[in-house]
């Protein structure tokens, strides 16, 4: 093989507030391979190909493209270089013709009014399709195509630019097996141009198949690169979870009570398929799974934020109808989303306002509220949690991640819920506001509160849970007592997903 | 600094720059009959502008004020004239109003239709409605009862103030001290957040848009009164005084933030700056550039500190996160 290197990234650094997203890493590309970047969520995948796309800016570092030292300062510099990205949610425009999307931004015009050549790139198009030896009419709309089709014209449109790179982030993740083998041969027909392929995908069953070469990331930190022909599955998941973990002490178990709730085979379209699990009083239920395993829409569908296609819950035995947040919080269920900001907080708000929101009635008289009872309960839990604020009026979007999520708690608090879910508890917030939160997810649960908490850090499963479920592609796959002799890397298989029969 | 200042207090300084302006340049806008006269011409815009206040709060828009306006307005002019009393009729005005905004309400956060297009539509029908009913005719001829309670004078101050005065009050009261208003707000801050924090969020947005539908009840009350008249005409361009009171007033188009008391200057700058070009011989025509100009520098100014606060949020926390989808992909 060719082992000339096209792409050469020496000593990333770059730091989002609170993370070290890259922490000096060290990444080659060389012509005609196909080259796997794997790692858990937030291993820093994901930041990097930004870098290379120039989504984000690095730090510090240096970025040599054929031995040229290249500034990618935004994504169009990035697509001038020749590398082309193909993020997991599609950059199509669903509106526009296949030959549209593919020439978009560099439409083929004709003089003199530079009226679009509409039948000039329609029929490039079909060039390209031919010697992609796939069957796409490239008059037909993108929406109506199916996902598969879709990401056959994103590759499309990055081999009529005549890319040298393409990027590839997790292109299996939606398309059926069949469609994968499309996209395999195709893979194959790229590299044998020539092209370098930057792959990212979860499903190590797959890249024996096409991936050349595979480096490995852990935390920001790049744990090698290997030579896919040299290692084995189990050697891969060994250095993604090789990470040590802080010490800490275990969580505790003997006020745990009895079983407080219980799900029953709820489904949701193809996203959570028949999962059932009980919870018990002043527990914490650790739900482990990689992003799109469903764990948070298993969550969003037990507290009502959507409707669920078929499912029973029941509280304290008895079968109870959620089907929108207010009876969820009726029923004592509390919610921390995933995204603060999104959909936790009103961040024009201040602290005070956001904790009472959830049980305005508490700070009420009668239909009025009061100011004075509100600031009192605000400052409570402004004190109880620990916010680092000096006023209880400062506005949300003014905290740090840690304080937010502080504010959130308080929130639940005070609704006096029984159970309270969070998702990624800690997502954003740094290491010591982590420790904190932890902290008070085991007081909670001390005081009788159940707690379910989705997370995608390893580590953070096992150190905070009583017991851990896992889920893959909308599945619950397993169960685990936290009983001492849990590991990363007896989670992970079961994350993944169908490693037992890996060939 | 200076953006802080200008932040809470640029309406303020804007309506004091005019009004030292006006009293300088024209010898009469001091005259305490011209100083109410500006009152009462803003009283109805005032009212109304109050209403829109809310919708606007739960980043909505009610487009439809000003038909919705006649069509109570008409309404009172009928009922009055069944000689069944006055407050039959001011209280069948005000219902009408209250319910026309019940069917944006319902339009909007039940059928999730936009605000623009559920209330462009109320527009046209109310309007239709409004000229159907009356066969496009003026009612005339209100019992003086009528016109003194609607529009008379009360010690030398125009009824109509009082009102605006009133409905003024207690809109800041429900938004600053009811567990309504804090819902407004929070609904425009963050539907979402409100949502997963048990905030009835239809119920919120309908009742906002039955607030606007009786704040232009009450509208047509005064109007009715003060014209003597009841006009399915009438109430052309309120809308445009309404949001524009509404966004001068500091409040944001996206919702979440803002306040009566600025759509009240909102409305008082204005009503001032009419006033005042009328006082100043300036052509009517001419007027209408001025307050459209004045209009869209105050969103641009509105847009520019925006972006200005946002950019210095932005410095916080800002780790690249997958999304969690809430669509359901296919089965």
């Amino acid at each position: 093989m060719d082992h000339e290197v096209i792409l050469r990234m020496q000593d990333i650094n770059k730091a989002f507030p609170g993370v070290q997203a890259l922490d000096h890493i060290n990444f080659e590309l060389r012509k005609g391979e196909v080259h796997c970047l794997l790692g858990e969520n937030g291993a820093g995948k994901s930041t990097l190909i930004k870098i290379m796309s120039g989504a984000h800016q690095k730090d510090s570092g240096t970025v040599l493209l054929y031995g040229k030292e290249v500034d990618i300062k935004n994504a169009h510099i990035s697509r001038d270089l020749g590398i082309s990205t193909i993020y997991q949610e599609m950059s199509l425009i669903p509106g526009m013709s296949v030959a549209e999307n593919i020439f978009l931004g560099e439409e083929i015009v004709k003089s003199p009014f530079y009226i679009v050549d509409k039948e000039k790139m329609e029929k490039q198009a079909e060039e390209i399709f031919r010697e992609m030896n796939i069957d796409i009419n490239p008059k037909r709309l993108v929406k109506e195509m199916s996902t598969a089709q879709q990401q056959m014209v994103e590759i499309a449109r990055s081999l009529v630019k005549k890319r040298q790179i393409i990027i590839m982030d997790e292109p299996t993740s939606s398309i059926s097996d069949k469609d994968t083998h499309e996209l395999f041969r195709i893979i194959h027909k790229l590299k044998s141009q020539g092209v370098a392929i930057i792959y990212i995908s979860h499903r190590l069953q797959e890249l024996s198949e096409i991936v050349d070469r595979i480096t490995v990331m852990r935390d920001g930190q790049d744990i090698g690169t290997v030579n896919m022909k040299d290692v084995t599955i189990d050697q891969l998941i060994t250095m993604m979870v090789g990470r040590t973990l802080e010490k800490m002490d275990k969580p505790v178990r003997d006020h745990i009570g009895e079983v407080l709730l219980e799900v029953k085979n709820i489904s949701w379209g193809n996203v959570v398929q028949n999962a059932s699990f009980i919870l018990r009083k002043g527990e914490i239920l650790g739900f482990a799974g990689l992003v799109g395993a469903g764990r948070s829409e298993l969550m969003r569908l037990l507290f009502g934020a959507e409707k669920m296609d078929a499912g029973r819950i029941l509280l304290q035995g008895a079968q109870v109808e959620i089907h929108s947040p207010i009876q969820a919080i009726g029923h004592g269920i509390g919610y921390l989303s995933e995204d603060r900001k999104r959909d936790g907080l009103v961040l024009s708000m201040g602290i005070d306002q956001n904790i009472t929101m959830a049980n305005l009635p508490r700070v009420c008289n009668g239909f009025f509220l009061s100011r004075k009872k509100e600031q009192l309960e605000a400052k409570n839990s402004v004190q109880a949690l620990n916010v680092a604020t000096n006023s209880i009026h400062k506005l949300v979007k003014f905290l740090s991640g840690g304080n937010q999520q502080k504010v959130i708690i308080g929130k639940w608090l005070l609704t006096d819920c029984q159970i309270l879910i969070f998702d990624e508890p800690t997502r954003g917030i740094d290491v010591g506001a982590r420790a904190e939160i932890y902290k008070l997810m085991n007081g909670l649960a001390q005081l009788g509160k159940s707690i379910i908490m989705v997370s995608s850090d390893l580590p953070e499963i096992i150190r905070v849970s009583n017991r851990v479920i896992v889920m893959n592609q909308g599945r619950i796959s397993g169960e685990f007592e936290n009983d001492g002799t849990i590991t990363q890397e007896g989670i992970m298989p079961l994350m993944l997903g169908g490693v037992g029969n890996v060939s | 600094m200076f953006h802080k200042i200008a932040d809470r207090f640029g309406i303020g300084i804007a309506i004091v720059a005019l009004f030292i302006f006006l009293s300088v340049s024209s010898p009469h806008f001091l005259d305490i009959a011209n100083l109410l006269n500006i009152l009462l011409q803003v009283s109805i815009s005032t009212i109304i502008a109050v209403g829109m206040t809310f919708v606007i709060l739960t980043s909505g828009i009610d487009l439809s004020v000003g038909p919705l306006t006649a069509f109570s307005s008409v309404i009172i002019g009928l009922t009055l004239h069944l000689d069944i009393g006055i407050g039959i009729p001011i209280l069948s005005g005000i219902l009408v109003g209250a319910l026309l905004g019940f069917m944006n309400g319902i339009l909007i956060a039940k059928l999730k239709i936009p605000a623009f297009i559920a209330t462009l539509g109320m527009m046209s029908v109310a309007r239709g409605a409004a000229l159907f009913i009356t066969n496009g005719q003026t009612i005339h001829m209100f019992p003086s009862e009528f016109r003194f309670i609607s529009a008379g004078n009360l010690m030398s101050i125009p009824i109509p103030v009082i009102y605006a005065f009133v409905v003024v009050m207690i809109a800041i009261f429900i938004l600053n001290y009811t567990k309504f208003g804090r819902h407004i707000y929070a609904i425009g801050g963050n539907k979402e957040a409100a949502r997963l924090s048990g905030i009835n969020v239809k119920s919120v947005e309908t009742w906002a848009y039955i607030i606007c539908g009786i704040t232009c009840g009450i509208g047509a009350v005064i109007l009715t009164g003060r014209l003597n008249a009841a006009q399915p005409i009438a109430g052309i361009g309120y809308e445009l005084d309404a949001i524009a009171a509404v966004i001068i007033g500091g409040t944001s188009l996206n919702g979440g933030e803002g306040s009566i008391g600025g759509t009240l200057m909102g409305a008082i700058l204005i009503g001032m700056l009419r006033n005042g070009l009328n006082l100043l011989n300036v052509s009517p025509f001419l007027q209408q550039i001025v307050i459209g100009a004045v209009i869209v520098s105050a969103v641009f100014f509105d847009q520019y500190r925006r972006s200005k606060k946002d950019s210095s949020a932005a410095k916080g926390l800002n780790r690249p996160s997958q999304a969690v989808g809430a669509t359901k992909p296919y089965q």
